[in-house]
């Protein structure tokens, strides 16, 4: 799939300023990011990231391959801390809402222990066990609770991870393309997992390639180019009337660099 | 010769000696102490070398490095001055016993062990790190969690610990004297039967040795594969 | 004492119940030479010195020169070696309370059956050393400053013959105890000085014959030494003169001069 003119559409359109995209701070925000910026190793990868969101439901992160959405995304999560800027959940300073945030790994990090082993090291103390039984059952996991984890295939290593994230209750739940590779079976619960946790209230944010998936579950896109947001909107407007030329490139299945 | 020495060792054991047992139990009781000292030490060592940042830190990874090569007869060398009777430690009395013997190992095994464990901890850290942070565990829960991960590639790394102590010689000669029914094990009495020219007794003690190494490493061998079954390694 | 209780608390005792067995009363170290434990002079007299002085005995063996220095480290209490010069100066110096004769034997010259430099029934030392100088026949030398090493350089210098310029050619220096050196004799087809002891009891002989043997030059006379308790205040004095008084007593003295290896007697008592 590569681009018929992928330089043409860089250099006829700049990208959108922050502006157009921000909404005004309100004492609903789920999601407010002000200036965010990182730089490693004397290289910025994101610039100046201001995003407000009030949207409840399943934010995605789209974006080409190192556009900066995994860093965001951990940025978000506290797992790395921007150069400068502010990051806002619910709220709060970001790391003061930790214990209401979990996160999906796109390669799932599994300890050396059973399923159960799993489930009971994340889930707080007082689960009562039938909890831990029915998370297994809703991700198609019953019967295995005593296998070692990590002999499990990929996508039972993914659904385990998806579901020892949910036992720590999360409001906030990020997911860094979790069915990357995955089989059919396995994408389809983890969607439907994340489609009945969004039902619940918790707040999922999402980072795919899949077109067709985030299609099904995104209420709002946040479209990064080269560590830039040049664009966020609702998911219907995103898909149908993309604002900028590397979003349409994007979804049209170019190469944009 | 080497048949020789097989027919002897085969005889040693079977004939019951008092003295190989003694001797035999001595050498592990020495490098078993040794081994349970280092490995309260070194464990922590190597855990916490590998999940925390802190200036000079990649300075104390080559030290540990390089002490895990520390020539025995130099550890046994620095272990006599500090035991001598006119060494700092001298009046402690401790020169010629088997605790000396059990320091001078300690000293000798404990880089490695910290060195392997920092090793295997390191592998781990940089997979579990993110996923800890992401749960919000603070080290003191990540540490036994870590060590705990990491049991089946420790129990390797401690069993090469014990394999370097049991088999060394230069160290546990200089601080233990291989004074008869009191610091003699197995292999100062290899060097004492090679330097008496009974080589193939010699041998066949080096062979005895050689089987507790192979008794050792099947149960290295046992627990790696049930490790892998379960892919824990 | 701090160290002890902590390496106490560590559990170390418990492991080792036989730790402290050096530090009671009646117990010494005695460092000495391997030729005297390799001939296996001391298990054969120490169970009797040990039932008759009611001291436990604990032998290092390691080289005169070695044992000499762990001495005045004040690592032993009685030092049991052969060679004299270096005796009377480690009394001199104050480490040694009193140097007492206690027993001879004699060193020989050993090498290959072939004899390849022609020393064989010689009992004229000085002779046979120049012999296989001139020769270039291989000659394996202790090295280590030990009482042996020490007896021959003091040959060699009779022999008009300076070894230390063929070191690494003919003359080769183990840098090691008897034993290992008398293997590398072995190994290498070389001629070898050792005390007769050592030789009698040695098991890897190979083709080894003595070759030269009987000149008085040969003599090896050992002594003893209990370490000055003013230099060295943690020497257990009454234990370790309790053991030279029985090594120098009629009692301690037949019973060197009974101990035989295939019918040999190996050590000779001369104590005053």
């Amino acid at each position: 799939m590569l681009a018929s003119q992928p330089f043409e559409a860089l250099r006829s359109k700049k990208p959108m300023s922050d502006s157009v995209i921000q909404t005004h701070q309100n004492a609903g925000e789920v999601l407010a990011l002000d200036g965010v910026s990182l730089t490693v190793n004397g290289k910025t990868l994101l610039h100046d990231i201001s995003v407000h969101s009030e949207a409840q439901g399943t934010t995605l992160i789209m974006g080409a391959n190192g556009a900066g959405k995994s860093l965001l995304m951990k940025c978000l999560h506290g797992l790395l801390t921007p150069t400068s800027g502010s990051i806002k959940l619910l709220n709060r300073p970001s790391h003061e809402t930790r214990h209401q945030q979990a996160m999906v790994f796109q390669k799932p990090v599994l300890l050396r222990r059973t399923v159960m082993g799993n489930l009971t090291f994340a889930a707080p103390k007082t689960t009562p066990p039938e909890v831990l039984h029915e998370m297994l059952e809703r991700v198609n996991l019953s019967g295995k609770d005593q296998q070692p984890a990590r002999v499990l295939s990929g996508g039972e290593q993914q659904r385990l991870a998806l579901a020892r994230a949910l036992l720590t209750r999360p409001k906030i739940l990020f997911l860094d393309e979790p069915t990357a590779s995955l089989d059919p079976a396995s994408v389809l619960i983890i969607e439907r997992l994340i489609q009945e946790a969004t039902a619940d209230g918790v707040k999922s944010i999402f980072i795919s390639h899949d077109i067709g998936q985030a299609k099904r579950l995104a209420d709002d896109v946040i479209f990064l180019h080269q560590g830039r947001v040049t664009e966020h909107t609702s998911a219907a407007t995103f898909f149908t009337q993309p604002l900028t030329s590397q979003a349409q490139a994007y979804l049209a299945g170019d190469v944009v660099l | 010769m080497l048949f020789d020495a097989f027919s002897q060792a085969v005889a040693l054991i079977m004939s019951g000696d008092p003295e190989l047992f003694e001797i035999l139990w001595l050498s592990i009781q020495v490098s078993t102490s040794a081994l349970a000292i280092s490995v309260i030490l070194a464990l922590p060592i190597g855990t916490v070398l590998a999940i925390s940042e802190f200036p000079g830190k990649r300075l104390c990874v080559t030290v540990l490095n390089s002490l895990m090569g520390l020539p025995p007869v130099v550890v046994g060398l620095l272990v006599y001055l500090m035991l001598s009777r006119s060494g700092p430690l001298g009046v402690l009395g401790l020169l010629y016993t088997p605790t000396a013997m059990v320091i001078a190992q300690v000293v000798l095994i404990t880089p490695i062990i910290a060195a392997l464990a920092y090793q295997v901890m390191d592998d781990l850290h940089r997979e579990y790190r993110e996923l800890f942070q992401s749960l919000g565990i603070d080290s003191i829960r990540a540490i036994p969690t870590y060590l705990w991960d990491a049991r089946y590639s420790l129990v390797t790394s401690i069993l090469a610990g014990f394999g370097r102590a049991i088999s060394e010689v230069g160290a546990v000669i200089i601080v233990g004297g291989n004074i008869d029914h009191l610091t003699r094990v197995m292999t100062t009495a290899i060097a004492l039967e090679t330097s008496k020219g009974e080589l193939a007794i010699a041998l066949a003690l080096g062979i005895i040795l050689l089987m507790l190494a192979l008794l050792v490493n099947a149960g290295v061998t046992t627990v790696r594969s049930i490790a892998l079954k379960k892919a824990y390694v | 004492m701090q160290i002890k209780r902590t390496l106490q608390a560590l559990g170390l005792s418990v492991i080792l119940p036989v730790a402290s067995g050096l530090a009671s009363a009646d117990s010494i170290v005695v460092q000495s030479t391997t030729s005297t434990k390799n001939s296996g002079l001391y298990d054969y007299i120490l169970p009797k010195a040990e039932q008759s002085t009611g001291v436990t005995i604990n032998v290092v063996a390691v080289g005169t020169g070695q044992a000499i220095k762990n001495a005045e480290r004040c690592d032993g209490d009685v030092l049991l070696v052969h060679a004299k010069p270096s005796e009377e100066k480690f009394v001199a110096a104050g480490f040694g309370v009193e140097r007492s004769d206690l027993m001879y034997n004699d060193f020989v010259i050993v090498g290959p059956s072939s004899d390849p430099a022609g020393v064989n029934g010689s009992s004229n030392v000085s002779e046979a050393l120049s012999t296989i100088a001139s020769a270039s026949a291989l000659f394996a030398s202790r090295g280590d400053d030990s009482g042996t090493h020490k007896a021959e350089l003091r040959l060699w210098q009779a022999a008009g013959t300076d070894p230390s310029e063929a070191s690494g050619s003919w003359y080769r220096e183990t840098g090691s105890g008897m034993g290992a050196t008398l293997n590398a004799a072995v190994g290498m087809g070389a001629y070898a000085m050792t005390d007769r002891a050592t030789w009698t009891k040695f098991g890897n002989k190979g083709d080894f014959e003595i070759h030269v043997e009987g000149d008085e030059r040969l003599f090896n006379q050992y002594g003893v030494i209990l370490v000055n308790a003013e230099k060295c205040p943690s020497v257990n004095s009454e234990a370790g003169q309790k053991f030279i008084d029985w090594l120098l007593s009629d009692e301690g003295q037949d019973t060197i001069a009974s101990y035989r290896v295939q019918g040999n007697q190996l050590f000779f008592p001369n104590a005053n």
